[in-house]
């Protein structure tokens, strides 16, 4: 195990890391600022890919593709928020969770009814297909340093958003206590319509993204959707940066578990058992990372609430 | 006592319809039961499976061996349990008289039991799994395609005779992956320095790539099927891989499904398999010529296999000419396999697996500059598979 073994796993666990926060950082407003639960968070994130991989194809531009997602997305948000969402704000999480997981299966099942059961195959955009040499020995590629580079960009710009304006102060009034922020005179509702959709664009950015590495394919938002839940309780709920945080730690865990204990089990047990026994592991491994965390904060690393 | 007469009148006249309904179930169309993969781990694939089989009844007019057949198809997404309480209810309600369709060897060893205890042939279009090669065969089980492992030994012999000397392989953690791998090793006389098996389904190999990156092998032996195979091949090209390391495959990850959405990266993609669409025998011919009138495109081997089978249970409904409810007699004649399959030189050993050819194929462009697959020469002849001792079928 060399270093640039070590330093390419780092990376892709970054990667992962990165699409994590997007679909996480939009949850955990949600959830923060109206304690409201989006399961359907999900299938904007499917939205995303679907769009994106349709308009590249149709138009060959990856750009327009992102954009489009991303405005589809957010119109998508914006009807879903109007119809149900509102409605949801005053019901306890029971009920949201029942709303919103009725919307995962209306959804799939529409995808399905416009896009055909079989997956998208997204291409990958053209002038990334090929490796950049990163390090002697490393070729990596490029379309993963793109993803890493938005990542960060799209952390950059929440922060500075949340932390150094206004607006990101009345979000962050709203995350801390609600109540408080309303008999301030904020107007949360109108402020939470935004990041919900910000949220979705967001999620949208991420399904678009992670297309060309992964499929386009119906279920592709409830997959992803569990372990965003993970890191928004890690990260302490309402908390971009706890967001921040707890993603690249899940990343890099899973990534952990994918890469480095597979070769080391391959070592002691002959390879059908080790590889049983590898993904059962790593599926743990986040969970009891979660389940630590919260052994010593039970509110997470970052809580907004203090 | 009176008060229930009418009770027993309903009860007569039920029994009555269901004696009548049977009765008539004789001069019912065969019934078919086409299990497919349209969305799930194999949808690539299954695509192309479904526009085999369709062309096959198509070209029979809805009929098998000249008698009215009814082909019910529906979608079972790859996933074991839907496909069991599929054919569950095709058994049960719709009494199926013949079954075939899906492509993972994990949902073939999930239904196979129903199906073999209904006493309702199974002929596989993909799967090919050890275990019903073996101690589990079945007189109901046809491998009217091969065992997993033969496709893989072939390619273990062709990586040995072009001298690969040092191996990675990878495939997915499911019953035919292991096939897949054990018939690879079966064949192959230089090192193994890694067996990589990931989840089924799995779409981004990342972690895999920078393993095989550490391991520096002169070659990598893949099977991985359908949409898994797509994104692998993409990111091995996108890490900057291909420039040191030799991909061969199976067709199962070199043909028509996923060539479209792969590219220019697969020229010169070795890969040994039981067909080509440039395999030289009339049927194949035939198939070949109006598939592509059909679709507009080559067939992979997942639709020849589909076709094949469609074909299969011609020959063997004309043979017993039409009464398919004589099973003992409709077993017989599929085992006989009467029919001119688009493999040629092709016939069942003791165990139902087939003893047959393989091929070395090439992907590059032809005339048009389309790619595709190019038959380059034989590996193995008449080949069987090493399970069929263990059978006790004879």
């Amino acid at each position: 195990m060399d270093s640039i073994f070590v330093i390419e796993q780092m990376l892709n666990g970054l990667g992962y890391g990165f699409m994590l926060f997007m679909l996480a950082a939009g949850l955990t407003l949600v959830f923060g600022i109206m304690d409201t639960m989006n399961l359907a968070h999900g299938s904007l994130f499917m939205a995303g890919g679907y769009v994106a991989a349709t308009v590249h194809t149709q138009s060959g531009s990856f750009i327009a593709a992102v954009l489009a997602a991303i405005a589809v997305t957010m119109l998508v948000a914006l009807i879903l928020e109007i119809l149900l969402v509102r409605r949801l704000y005053a019901r306890d999480h029971l009920a949201q969770v029942m709303a919103t997981f009725g919307v995962i299966l209306i959804s799939d099942d529409l995808v399905k009814y416009l896009w055909g059961p079989s997956p998208l195959m997204a291409p990958t955009p053209l002038g990334l297909t090929e490796p950049v040499q990163i390090l002697e020995g490393l070729p990596y590629p490029s379309y993963r340093l793109v993803i890493l580079g938005a990542g960060l960009a799209i952390a950059l710009g929440l922060y500075v958003l949340v932390n150094h304006t206004r607006v990101g102060m009345l979000v962050r009034a709203g995350a801390s206590n609600r109540s408080m922020a309303e008999l301030m005179g904020v107007r949360v509702r109108g402020i939470f319509t935004w990041v919900f959709l910000l949220g979705a664009a967001l999620a949208a950015l991420a399904g678009a993204l992670m297309g060309p590495i992964s499929a386009v394919e119906i279920g592709m938002g409830e997959s992803i959707l569990i372990p965003a839940l993970v890191v928004i309780v890690i990260g302490g709920i309402g908390s971009i940066r706890g967001v921040f945080i707890a993603s690249m730690l899940v990343g890099l865990v899973d990534i952990s578990g994918r890469a480095f204990l597979p070769p080391m089990l391959r070592a002691v047990l002959p390879p059908s058992i080790a590889a049983d026994l590898g993904p059962a592991i790593t599926g743990i491994a986040i969970y009891a990372l979660m389940a630590g965390v919260l052994a010593f904060k039970p509110a997470g690393l970052f809580p907004a609430r203090a | 006592m009176f008060e229930h007469a009418p009770v027993f009148k309903r009860l007569a006249v039920a029994l009555a319809t269901l004696s009548i309904a049977s009765v008539a179930h004789a001069a019912n169309p065969i019934k078919v039961g086409i299990a497919e993969d349209l969305s799930g781990p194999f949808s690539a694939s299954g695509a192309d499976m479904r526009d085999g089989f369709q062309l096959a009844i198509d070209l029979l007019g809805n009929k098998l061996g000249g008698y009215p057949a009814e082909f019910l198809q529906t979608d079972m997404a790859g996933n074991p349990d839907q496909a069991k309480q599929l054919v569950d209810r095709w058994v049960q309600r719709d009494k199926i008289d013949l079954f075939t369709g899906p492509t993972g060897s994990n949902v073939a060893l999930a239904v196979g039991p129903a199906l073999f205890a209904a006493k309702v042939p199974y002929l596989t279009s993909n799967a090919g799994p050890s275990q019903y090669a073996g101690a589990q065969c079945n007189p109901y089980f046809f491998g009217a395609t091969y065992q997993n492992d033969t496709a893989h030994e072939a390619g273990g012999k062709f990586a040995s005779t072009k001298g690969f000397k040092k191996t990675v392989l990878i495939a997915p953690n499911y019953p035919a992956g292991k096939d897949a791998l054990t018939g690879f090793k079966r064949r192959y006389t230089g090192t193994v320095s890694d067996e990589i098996y990931t989840k089924l389904g799995q779409l981004d190999y990342s972690a895999e790539l920078a393993q095989l990156r550490s391991a520096k092998p002169d070659s990598l032996y893949f099977f991985l099927p359908g949409s898994m195979g797509i994104n692998f091949i993409k990111q091995f090209v996108a890490a900057g891989l291909s420039k040191d390391i030799t991909l061969i495959s199976s067709p199962f990850s070199a043909d028509e499904d996923i060539i479209p959405a792969v590219g220019d990266p697969m020229l010169g993609m070795f890969n040994a398999a039981l067909w080509a669409h440039d395999l030289d025998n009339a049927a194949n011919k035939t198939f070949v010529s109006e598939f592509r009138k059909k679709y507009k495109r080559y067939p992979s081997i997942y639709a020849a296999q589909a076709y094949d089978v469609i074909m299969a249970m011609d020959g063997a409904v004309r043979d017993v000419k039409g009464n398919v409810a004589d099973r003992p007699a409709l077993l017989k004649a599929l085992k006989a396999a009467n029919y001119k399959s688009v493999r040629g030189n092709f016939k069942y050993g003791n165990n139902q697996f087939p003893i047959q050819d393989f091929y070395i194929r090439v992907i590059g462009k032809d005339a048009q500059g389309v790619i595709t697959n190019k038959m380059v020469g034989k590996v193995l002849e008449n080949y069987q598979d090493s399970y069929h001792d263990a059978c006790k079928l004879k």
